[in-house]
């Protein structure tokens, strides 16, 4: 009944007496909130009996587990550039958030997650499903707060909104006592938040140091651009792209970045990190001045710190200051919303062309095509690989879909190889490695981008994680493209074990059940498929596929993923083989 | 290229101005356990401004480590402000109570010199204890207790430290500053940020 098109529904006048809980669901219409991910229970009853015949066209997607929910606002979010709405109970129900929460913390995804809590009167009693969910949600939310009293509600949820959005991007929590859900008030009407005096969301862009930064980048000889999710966070990707096509600059991508510049772009040259391209790790330790825009410096990218772009001029953009000098030493801050700060940077940048510096990073993706990509994305013959796969997708995709992936090495292959021709269509858990992640979050990525396809790109293991989620598919109806590459391992730890442990497979040999039943028998169609022969046809039917469709693809169990920084090593010690 | 920070240990006393939030203590607390550092002293209390408390937390660390944590901390939501500062920027204080039996102090000690030499007074005075009172650096309240001991120290306690900046104008104006939609760039501006100027020797 709630999925039927309605008006959105009138804010009640002042001083009309309503209920905590109707207050809660005026403030996120009002915010214009489209769809919950939830699951309820005891102490959230009153918001989700508000809920049964609250008007408006807010959907409440009922998820399998609340880990499920979070993680498909996180999805929802990271696709629609909204914030997520996750609702959960007390106790259980609030602590399955806690990996979502960590996640989207670490990844600056804004959600607002409402949780239900006991009665005021009974906290700190161990009262029943009671836990001290302010106390253990601190260190993974940018803010938190528990309502006792039904009159805080509406400051609350504006400020809980405002918090979420701006600045760097996170997580809030409000917890809200269950008297303070049933407590009927007199409203006094709803205010968005704009202005917290002691949030400072958006520095003052100081122009002193984009001078310092142009003077920079004009005397550079060999300028290299990586940028990350900043850019994406920002919405300031039409920006970032005037930037580089003025300056000519080379530029590299993070996983959290993918997709805010088109894969062909003729300056994209590709991914870095542990497992990213040959060219851009190895130029982070030849270039002359490095311009990090929206990225943080994860150990995953740098590799060994010492040893990382030490002969490089270092401008740093990026709108949180407790980033700057984090991780690695700047020469020249530029502390702001990149959206702001780009364009002033282009401005005062020479219009250049970098070709023979460009030329270099070519000729180093050159060497990787030899040394591993031609043989991982078009085998001729042995067992299938991960690369041939996404290979495959691109051509039928044309570089139009959503990819979400879950952790491990299937994940590394989905970032290298997917081509992507939008923004926001790569949507993976980078900084916290959350096997689990994509199911849930390819679900929330399609409420949140309707229009697109999206195809979840799983391990044998991860899709394990949170394979109840199958039952939110059924029932809402979501059309996911489920594509689950089975080399019968948990794979990215056993080639860890083969490479630095001696082949010591200690219990990474995991089996699966049959997907293909189990999809069926919560009524989505699958195959599966062991053939190269069959590959194409297979993934033409998963996209052609009315629904959600599972696409099992047996792959080569013992491949590994190259090229590798080995952890401890520097960039670029990256290894070929 | 840079001026290095020192890379030795030393006391640093992080001045934290906040909006008084039930939680926040935990949010800081946090910040430091999670790098394992150990808070050696810890004050929390309402400043002159209504509304704003005050926190004085000492650590000892390096200057790069306890800059990190600076910010770290100003970056929670309800946290206005923070300054770190050496014990030479800083005129510091803690205050220390002594318990001792009465009868002993008033036979053997000449209470009167103790109490001159150590700058401390007399706050409680009944027939069972006598309660002293000194205000002072570490040093000076570690010293009472060794001059006390022989007399049957019977309870000691010390308050964390409090420290002023001497440097400081207050934070009146800043607060002003930070209630406008639209402060101005001198209160809004990162301290951090501004004390790179040195660093362009490029
Ligand atoms: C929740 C969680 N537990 C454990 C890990 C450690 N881990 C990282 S990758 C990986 C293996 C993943 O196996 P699979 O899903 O089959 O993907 P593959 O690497 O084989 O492609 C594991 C166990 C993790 N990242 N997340
Ligand atoms: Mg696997």
């Amino acid at each position: 009944m709630l999925t039927q098109e309605k008006q959105a529904p009138a804010l009640p006048e002042t001083d009309t007496m309503i209920s905590g809980s109707q207050a809660l669901l005026h403030a996120l219409s009002v915010e214009g909130v489209d769809t919950i991910f939830g699951y309820p229970g005891g102490a959230i009853m009153p918001i989700y009996d508000a809920l049964f015949d609250f008007p408006g066209n807010m959907k409440h997607v009922l998820v399998r587990h609340e880990q499920g929910g979070i993680h498909a606002g996180q999805g929802y979010a990271r696709a629609s550039g909204k914030v997520g709405v996750v609702f959960a109970t007390s106790g259980p129900g609030a602590t399955n958030l806690i990996t979502g929460l960590a996640d989207a913390l670490i990844d600056s995804t804004p959600l607002v997650c409402i949780t239900g809590q006991v009665f005021a009167h009974l906290l700190g009693t161990d009262a029943f499903q009671e836990a001290d969910v302010i106390g253990i949600t601190t260190p993974v939310t940018k803010w938190n707060y528990q309502v006792t009293d039904a009159t805080e509600i509406p400051a609350v949820l504006a400020k809980a909104f405002h918090i979420a959005s701006t600045g760097r991007p996170g997580p809030v929590l409000i917890d809200i006592t269950k008297n303070a859900q049933l407590q009927k008030f007199a409203f006094q009407g709803y205010e968005r938040c704009v202005h917290i005096r002691s949030y400072r969301p958006k520095p003052i862009v100081r122009k002193e140091y984009i001078e310092r930064a142009a003077e920079l980048i004009n005397s550079a000889k060999k300028p290299f651009v990586l940028w990350g999710q900043g850019v994406i966070l920002g919405s300031a990707e039409q920006e970032f792209k005037a930037f580089l096509e003025k300056s000519g600059i080379p530029a590299a991508w993070t996983i959290m970045g993918a997709g805010a510049l088109p894969s062909d772009h003729p300056q994209n040259v590709g991914m870095l990190g542990m497992h990213g391209n040959y060219g851009p790790n190895v130029m982070t330790n030849e270039c002359d001045v490095l311009i990090a825009i929206g990225m943080r410096f994860d150990d995953r990218v740098t590799g060994r710190l010492d040893k990382y772009a030490k002969q490089a001029k270092i401008i740093h953009l990026d709108i949180d200051p407790a980033e700057i000098d984090k991780n690695v030493k700047t020469t020249v801050p530029v502390w702001g919303d990149c959206k702001e700060t780009l364009p002033l940077l282009t401005q005062l940048v020479e219009q250049k062309q970098h070709t023979e510096w460009l030329a270099k990073f070519r000729e180093f993706e050159q060497k990787e095509i030899d040394a591993v990509i031609r043989e991982e994305l078009f085998p001729s013959s042995g067992e299938m690989t991960m690369g041939e796969v996404m290979q495959q997708l691109n051509e039928l995709t044309n570089g139009e879909a959503i990819i979400v992936s879950d952790v491990g090495q299937h994940q590394m292959v989905a970032c290298r190889y997917a081509k992507l021709n939008h923004t926001r269509s790569n949507i993976t858990s980078g900084g916290l490695g959350t096997m689990g992640f994509a199911l849930p979050a390819a679900i929330g990525a399609k409420f949140g981008a309707p229009d697109r396809t999206v195809v979840a790109v799983i391990g044998d293991g991860g899709i394990q994680m949170t394979i109840q989620e199958l039952g939110t598919i059924m029932q809402s109806d979501v059309d996911v493209k489920i594509m689950i590459l089975n080399n019968q391992f948990l794979g990215m730890v056993r080639q860890w074990q083969e490479l630095f442990h001696e082949r010591r497979y200690s219990f990474v040999d995991i089996q699966s059940p049959d997907y293909v039943q189990v999809a069926k028998g919560y009524g989505i169609s699958g195959r599966s498929v062991n053939e190269r022969a069959d590959l194409t046809d297979a993934l033409r039917e998963m996209l052609a596929h009315p629904g959600s469709f599972l696409l099992e693809v047996m792959v080569t169990k013992e491949n590994n993923v190259f090229p590798m920084v080995p952890q401890g090593c520097s960039v670029s010690e990256i290894r070929l083989k | 290229m840079s001026e290095q920070a020192p890379i030795e240990k030393q006391e640093y006393n992080i001045t934290v101005y906040t909006e008084n939030h039930v939680g926040l203590l935990n949010r800081i607390a946090m910040i430091f356990t999670r790098r394992k550092i150990n808070i050696d002293s810890l004050n929390v209390s309402p400043s002159e401004i209504e509304g704003i408390h005050r926190f004085n937390i000492v650590i000892n660390e390096t200057e790069e480590v306890v800059s990190k944590i600076a910010r770290q901390i100003e970056k929670q939501v309800e946290v206005l402000k923070v300054y770190f500062n050496t014990n030479e920027d800083v005129i510091w204080q803690e205050m220390a109570l002594y318990k001792v039996p009465t009868d002993i102090i008033a036979e053997k000690a000449k209470v009167e010199r103790l109490l001159r030499e150590n700058g401390a007074r007399a706050v409680v005075i009944r027939k069972d204890y006598t309660v002293f009172e000194t205000t002072g650096h570490r040093e000076e309240t570690d010293n009472l207790i060794k001059v006390l001991q022989p007399f049957g120290l019977i309870e000691f306690v010390r308050s964390a430290r409090i420290a002023i900046i001497k440097g400081s104008d207050g934070f009146n104006r800043k607060l002003r500053e930070f209630e406008r939609a639209e402060p101005g760039q001198e209160a809004i501006e990162n301290e951090f940020l501004n004390s790179r100027d040195k660093v362009f020797t490029m």
